[in-house]
């Protein structure tokens, strides 16, 4: 790939198309199967959305805050866990409090 | 509303830098020249409901861009179609 | 330890008990929307692409309101972003990628693939599409013109494909069998079995 100069601006971390950072990077074309956690994730999503409580623009919002390594570092499902903590949070479904509780009864 | 055919700009405004926002104009159009394609409907403006804000219902249009315009190395025989929002885009005289 | 420490699956495990004790949703919910989610695939989309090989009313329907043409065909498509088919011809071959986040035509095609969620896939579809297609081993005759469709809002994509040739009087099924997810996204082309693809001009 050639290093032509690249206008600098303001990208967000998510903003992908045409970065010049990953226009060398082979993709992996293989499937990957998805994991229990994945399903769940999915549906938890989907359910949260048909029931008004976070739409999906609130997820992608909730996963484009994510700090750019944590983004990068943290799986596609793993991402949207974190979102959904956060925006779930930010909009009083539960407190930390009781996120912490949740977390000890889990453990 | 805008017809097809119709050469547009896409604004180059960067709400990224101002603060929290969600933008569904990805960075690479900002400035760019298009042709609006066609009208796709009518949809509430996501930069609103991601924050859980009363959203206005904006036109969306389908907007192609020949590819080579908006890189230095980008394809002449490729064209770019995009879902833009109307206040994203300048129609052009 | 911050929230942003605690490890995921905790997280998930955290998120199933408050969503229960706070009443919006259950196990027993979240297992049959699972169950549901499973029985979407590309063998639906696959379906919707042998039909419009087959009959041509069906394809004009199929290119005129996806979703419209889907639901004919007993697909769910209530309460589904608006679904745009996107028709191959000799001249024109269609790619589709969400370079924001990951959008694609789950209602037709199920769970999105690894690689279309990937970084480099997103980064380099707009840019550099026939590189993209070639880590496919998909190569277009040089007058074949690209159009990469970003799916950055309401509407989900999906590629009508190129009828392959060597495949007169097949049966649906059969054409059905042919087509598979890349197919649809834009980044492989079906085959007959002799490894005739759909001839250009």
């Amino acid at each position: 790939m050639s290093d032509l100069p690249e206008r600098d601006v303001p990208r967000a971390m998510h903003d992908l198309g045409g970065v010049p950072r990953y226009m060398c990077e082979a993709i992996d074309t293989e499937p990957h199967e998805l994991t229990d956690f994945d399903r769940e994730v999915d549906a938890i999503r989907q359910i949260l959305g048909a029931k008004k409580v976070m739409s999906v623009d609130e997820l992608r919002r909730g996963i484009e805050a994510l700090p750019e390594a944590e983004y990068l570092r943290l799986s596609y499902y793993q991402r949207w866990t974190r979102s959904i903590t956060a925006i779930l949070l930010e909009k009083g479904v539960f407190s930390e409090a009781e996120l912490r509780a949740a977390l000890e009864t889990s453990a | 509303m805008i017809a097809p055919g119709t050469p547009v700009r896409v604004r180059e405004d960067w709400p990224e830098t101002r603060g929290r926002c969600h933008i569904r104009t990805p960075h690479f159009l900002r400035g760019a020249t298009g042709r609006v394609d066609r009208h796709l409907g009518d949809f509430p403006n996501p930069e609103d409901l991601a924050f859980g804000r009363p959203a206005v219902r904006l036109p969306l249009y389908h907007v192609a861009f020949d590819a080579s315009t908006l890189w230095a190395d980008g394809k002449p025989e490729a064209e770019l179609l995009v879902e833009l929002y109307e206040p994203w885009l300048e129609v052009l005289p | 330890m911050t929230l942003a420490e605690i490890e995921t699956g905790a997280l998930l495990g955290a998120l199933r008990t408050l969503l229960t004790e706070k009443g919006i949703t259950n196990p027993a919910e979240i297992a049959e929307r699972i169950r549901i989610t499973d029985t979407a695939s590309p063998a639906l989309g696959a379906a919707m692409v042998a039909k419009a090989w087959v009959d041509p009313d069906f394809r004009t329907l199929m290119l005129a309101d996806g979703a419209r043409a889907a639901e004919s065909m007993g697909i769910p498509m209530r309460g589904m972003p608006p679904l745009g088919v996107l028709e191959n011809t000799p001249e024109v071959h269609h790619l589709v990628v969400c370079t924001l986040c990951s959008c694609y035509p789950r209602a037709v095609l199920g769970y999105p693939p690894f690689w279309f969620k990937s970084t480099s896939y997103r980064a380099r579809a707009v840019r550099d599409p026939r590189g993209v297609l070639a880590e496919w081993g998909t190569v277009l005759p040089e007058n074949v013109r690209l159009r990469v469709v970003d799916s950055t809002a309401d509407y989900r994509w999906m590629v009508l494909p190129m009828r392959p040739a060597g495949t007169e009087g097949w049966s649906e099924q059969a054409l059905a069998a042919l087509v598979d997810e890349g197919d649809m996204i834009g980044v492989t082309l079906p085959e007959a079995p002799s490894g005739a693809v759909a001839q250009a001009e």
